[in-house]
């Protein structure tokens, strides 16, 4: 509950903040990630450079598809139209996100730099496709949600680099949930799935799954995904692709003492089951 | 007459500072020049200190002192264990307040830092190099007492601190010898997380002209707290004072006198500065004390005919590392004496093993010992109808005692106050339709949802005690109460106790207690505790015993009180005491209603003494030491409605139907919210609460990421219902009601569990009921 010393600066423009972070500074934005891990002194950055005011990265835009800015809250992604519209699932991922004051504060950028596997935002990004957009001191790239999450807590960032916000593809076409099966204690997921289905008449023609909280990352699941799409997703179907979760994610598997692996691993199916209802219903 | 203030639900006058912060808790006190401390913990859960080097600490600025068990040498005695329970061969390990050459658990202190701020307290800390050479450590209780387990403390054999085994074991095995139905279970009794809002905190401050200490701390018994750092210190008792101020919450974890609270002490006399230290929440979940911690070989014998013949059990009872203030008592005289409950059981017996383990040190926590006996009961009571098909209601309906308004014997020794049980059972029914339910879940099942109920019937003893008693059972205190009632020359009333309540309510019913006997209007009324200094010696707030016993003190003393002023309204009225009638704290003479004293006139006129009675004193005050007679039992039924949903293992408390009686209700909403309160903190420790430890003693669930509190949103609208069954050995009748709701929860939520799952042929499961563990359950049942 007392974190070690530190030095903290205000950036006022990315410019500035990437001058300012140094090899051993932090980017702060809600802190909601940040600061509980240094309370525990579990981190112990040198510098903290604050990013909360520059007002270029925060904000949702709409134009074809959608571009939010790093330091969004999770409370106003939740709010969007925009966003319920586009990508429902993210919307419903950011509501679900710690409590009500933790989502007024924290940041998506914040978030997804932070790589909780049992987060919610990560695993839509993952099943709708959504890139990452990255700057550091030699430019600016972009990387898809599925190459940006790497392992437990690690990310494609490089030391220095700061998330300046993600875009994705409109879904609005889709029917989108994200369905989480609460952890008693943290709220975090035990497990998450996130579905994304394109449908063609009564035929599924595209499904885009992804699961979290269950697993070491946000995981596509391909195998549930082939076991869906051309299906009029029927009981068979669905059945199939509840199986198929399974194994998709047997290489990423997490849990921790009271929700083991093996326990998490069933529930992946039961809970790509609800998305699907939820997601059609 | 307006409406009456005992008995109405009036507002607690605590919640305004509470819920706009305005309270101030120990760490708001701020005194010039104070040093900060900070500890260095073990990281292992038993280990050998080989060597502490504290010279880079000791460099860093703003540091004043780096010390060790060896600097403070003989200037603190050990923290002492005050519930010696007899003929139990009880050893009492020293337990010094920073570890000596040896490391016993995971926290356990082994030096201090002082330094001019937290933050560069706790950076030195860090800095404090200790080479440990770590020893195999052992955590589970009846492991712990196996041949071969690790050796914790050298003085303590096979690590067992006590085995107490007081019943009849012969005739104990008699009964089970000649029964028809005998049915056991192992129940695990998990270790708890008290988990008060505040966590613990300690200040304290030496005049050395004086030679006064004085310690700011979050305690529940600030009278016992300076009795003991008066011991480990060395300081006259009466040059200590000891001051509670706000202290946000218990459970049970503010009783004992920990480590922490002494090395403040000895700090701020050694160095002549104040010295203050404020736990983590980390801290809180690794040092301060955990509650349970059982393991239980239970088996209860019935007749084929329904009739409970007698319960007996073993229990392993973990005490930690160090025996905590009052933890011997808690699986002992606060558990067997218990297994009775409220049923006609003759036979009981119970040996408790107290075990050194590397655990956190346990001692009371809500319930204290009841719930771990209330729990083994009612789970056997569900095993035994289960053995003979008999319906769990109709079985405990057949088995409960009689009602009885005037004490009732049973075979653990103790006499019940009063009781009617079946009238709290059957109403209790009545509000949960049960008749209908079994229907209802019938028609479920067919559907393939499960739904379960539990039923509870209970009674506990609390309103510790008499002293006598407490004598008798090796507590080394007494349990009686005292109180004043003072009154101001402008007819305010203050009045002081010896109790210290924290969060209860107290200030609130106390008063109204004192409005009903005295005729001051409420809000007149201030109810003063937790300083030893302003207030009269009292044992503390704890055993749902603060409005039973203290309760009792200042309704004498109002009492008292009253016949002054009814003597004294008599003579400044010029009328025979005889014929002086008393209403709404107004003294009239019969038959001239027009002449009249209230009671703040005559409160006046007794701090002035213009014209007393003779013989009469003046001034307005009078004091009450009360031990009371005996302990009260109060007692209801408790019903859980719950659904299992079997393809993830998850757990939907449907419903909660709580019947209590603990008799005249002084205010009804402060009893809900005790039932409340104890229900959710019951129903957790069936649901999700539980420590877990690794096998080399780490806390693996040492934040509220992993260690599951209960959530608002998990429980239901409970459902509240009462009997009023006055005691009558007391002086108002009430009962104590801060433990029932933990005491009965437990099993009814554990047992309605077992009831949904019985049809998937699922027959135990460890508490806590995680989902995981209901889902791996069913699986298992069903391969």
């Amino acid at each position: 509950m007392w974190p070690n010393e530190f030095d903290y600066a205000r950036a006022g423009s990315v410019d500035e903040a990437l001058s300012l972070i140094g090899d051993e500074g932090k980017f702060l934005a809600g802190g909601h990630s940040l600061l509980p891990v240094m309370k525990l002194r579990l981190a112990a950055p040198e510098q903290l450079v604050d990013i909360g005011g520059i007002d270029s990265l925060r904000g949702i835009s709409a134009n074809g598809g959608l571009t939010i800015g790093a330091t969004t809250t999770h409370a106003e992604i939740a709010a969007s139209a925009d966003v319920q519209a586009m990508c429902a699932g993210l919307a419903s991922a950011c509501g679900q996100v710690g409590d009500q004051a933790v989502r007024n504060f924290g940041t998506i950028g914040g978030n997804i730099a932070h790589a909780d596997p049992a987060s919610d935002p990560p695993t839509v990004l993952v099943a709708c496709g959504a890139t990452i957009n990255i700057q550091g001191a030699d430019g600016s790239r972009s990387v898809s949600a599925q190459d940006f999450f790497v392992d437990l807590f690690e990310t494609d960032l490089e030391d220095g680099e700061l998330i300046t916000g993600l875009s994705l593809p409109n879904c609005s076409d889709c029917q989108c949930a994200y369905v989480k099966f609460p952890h008693p204690a943290s709220r975090y997921a035990i497990v998450g799935v996130a579905v994304c289905l394109k449908m063609d008449g009564g035929t599924c023609a595209q499904a885009d799954v992804a699961v979290g909280g269950a697993t070491v990352k946000a995981v596509k699941c391909a195998g549930a995904e082939a076991a869906l799409a051309g299906s009029t997703l029927d009981d068979a179907a669905i059945s199939a692709a509840a199986e198929a979760v399974k194994a998709d994610i047997g290489d990423w598997l997490a849990g921790d003492i009271a929700y083991p692996e093996s326990y998490r691993q069933q529930m992946a199916g039961v809970f790509l089951r609800r998305a699907i209802a939820a997601a059609t219903g | 007459m307006t409406t009456r203030i005992f008995g109405s639900g009036i507002k607690r006058r605590e919640d305004p500072r509470l819920i706009t912060g305005e309270a101030r808790y120990t760490d708001d006190i701020k005194l010039p020049g104070v040093l900060h401390m900070a500890v260095v913990r073990s990281p292992y859960a038993h280990a050998n200190i080989v060597s502490i080097d504290s010279s880079a600490a000791e460099a860093m600025d703003g540091v004043v002192a780096v010390y060790t068990s060896e600097d403070i040498g003989d200037g603190l005695a050990g923290l002492p264990t005050a519930w010696l329970i007899p003929d139990s061969d009880l050893k009492t390990p020293e337990h010094p307040a920073l570890a000596k050459g040896k490391a016993r658990y995971v926290g356990d202190g082994v030096a201090i830092v002082l330094a001019d701020d937290r933050y560069r307290a706790q950076d030195a800390a860090d800095a404090v190099v200790v080479e440990y050479e770590e020893l195999p450590a052992v955590i589970d209780p009846e492991e712990a007492a196996q041949d071969g387990a690790p050796l914790i403390h050298d003085d303590v054999e096979g690590n067992i601190a006590f085995r107490w085994a007081p019943f009849d074991k012969e005739a104990s095995d008699a009964v089970f010898a000649a029964a028809d139905v005998v049915v056991s279970e192992r129940i695990l009794q998990q270790r708890l997380l008290p988990t008060a809002m505040e966590p613990r905190a300690a200040m304290a401050q030496y005049n050395p002209a004086t030679q006064e200490l004085t310690l700011w701390c979050t305690s529940q018994n600030p009278h016992i707290h300076r009795f003991i750092i008066s011991a480990v210190t060395g300081l006259n008792e009466n040059k200590v004072r000891v001051i509670a101020p706000e202290v946000g919450g218990g459970f049970g974890s503010k009783i004992p006198c920990y480590p922490d609270e002494a090395l403040v002490s000895w700090a701020a006399i050694k160095l002549g500065v104040p010295v203050k230290w404020t736990e983590t929440r980390s801290e809180n979940y690794l040092i301060t004390i955990h509650g349970r911690d059982h393991v239980q070989h239970v088996e209860m014998a019935a007749s084929n005919d329904g009739k409970l013949l007698g319960v007996r059990a073993t229990v392993y009872a973990g005490m930690g590392g160090y025996l905590s203030t009052a933890a011997p008592g808690i699986p002992t005289i606060l558990h067997g004496l218990l297994y009775v409950g409220p049923y006609t059981i003759d036979s009981i017996y119970c040996e408790s093993i107290g075990v050194m383990t590397n655990g956190t040190p346990t001692d009371a926590y809500r319930g204290a010992g009841r719930p771990e006996a209330t729990f083994l009961l009612e789970r056997m009571v569900d095993n035994v109808a289960r053995a003979l098909d008999m319906d769990p209601v109709e079985l405990r309906r057949k088995n409960l005692i009689p009602a009885f308004e005037d004490g009732y014997d049973v075979a653990a020794g103790l006499t019940y106050d009063s009781g009617d049980y079946p009238a709290a059972f059957e109403k209790a029914l009545d509000m949960a339709g049960y008749s209908d339910f079994r229907q209802a879940q019938a028609d479920a099942q067919a559907q393939g949802r499960y739904l379960g109920i539990g039923v509870t019937a209970y009674t506990e003893m609390c309103g510790l005690g008499p002293s006598q008693v407490a004598g008798a059972v090796g507590f080394q205190g007494g349990l009686w109460e005292s109180a004043t009632v003072r009154v101001t020359p402008t007819g305010k009333v203050q009045a002081l106790i010896g109790a210290s309540p924290h969060g209860q309510g107290s200030e609130t019913t106390l008063a109204q207690i004192i409005s009903e006997e005295l005729g001051f209007p409420v809000e007149d009324i201030e109810v003063v505790h937790g300083d030893t200094t302003e207030t009269p010696m009292g044992w503390g707030t704890y055993g749902s015993r603060t409005t039973p016993v203290t309760g009792a003190a200042l309704a004498h003393a109002s009492r008292k009180l009253k016949e002054k002023a009814r003597v004294l309204a008599a003579h400044l009225m010029e009328a025979n005491v005889a014929d002086i009638e008393y209403a709404d704290g107004s003294f009239s003479v019969k038959g001239s209603p027009d002449q009249a004293q209230s009671i703040q006139d005559v409160a006046l006129m007794a701090h002035l003494a213009w014209n007393m009675p003779e013989g009469m004193d003046p001034g307005f005050e009078e004091s009450q030491f009360y031990d009371p007679p005996n302990f009260v039992y109060p007692f209801g039924t408790h019903i859980a409605i719950v659904e299992v949903d079997a393809e993830t293992g998850e757990i939907e408390l449907q419903r909660y139907i709580a019947v209590d009686d603990c008799g005249p209700q002084i205010n009804p909403e402060v009893v809900a919210g005790q039932i409340h309160g104890g229900v959710v903190q019951g129903a957790a420790q069936a649901l999700c609460e539980g420590v877990i430890y690794s096998d080399d003693g780490q806390l693996l669930t040492g934040t509220m990421q992993d260690y599951c509190m209960p959530k608002a949103d998990m429980f239901p609208n409970f459902e509240l219902g009462e009997t009023v069954t006055p005691s009558p050995h007391h002086p108002i009748g009430v009962k104590g009601v801060g433990e029932t709701g933990t005491i009965a929860s437990t099993p009814t939520v554990y047992n309605a569990v077992l009831d949904a799952l019985a049809p998937l042929g699922v027959k135990q499961i460890d508490m806590p009921l995680t989902s995981a563990k209901v889902w791996g359950a069913i699986q298992a049942a069903r391969s």
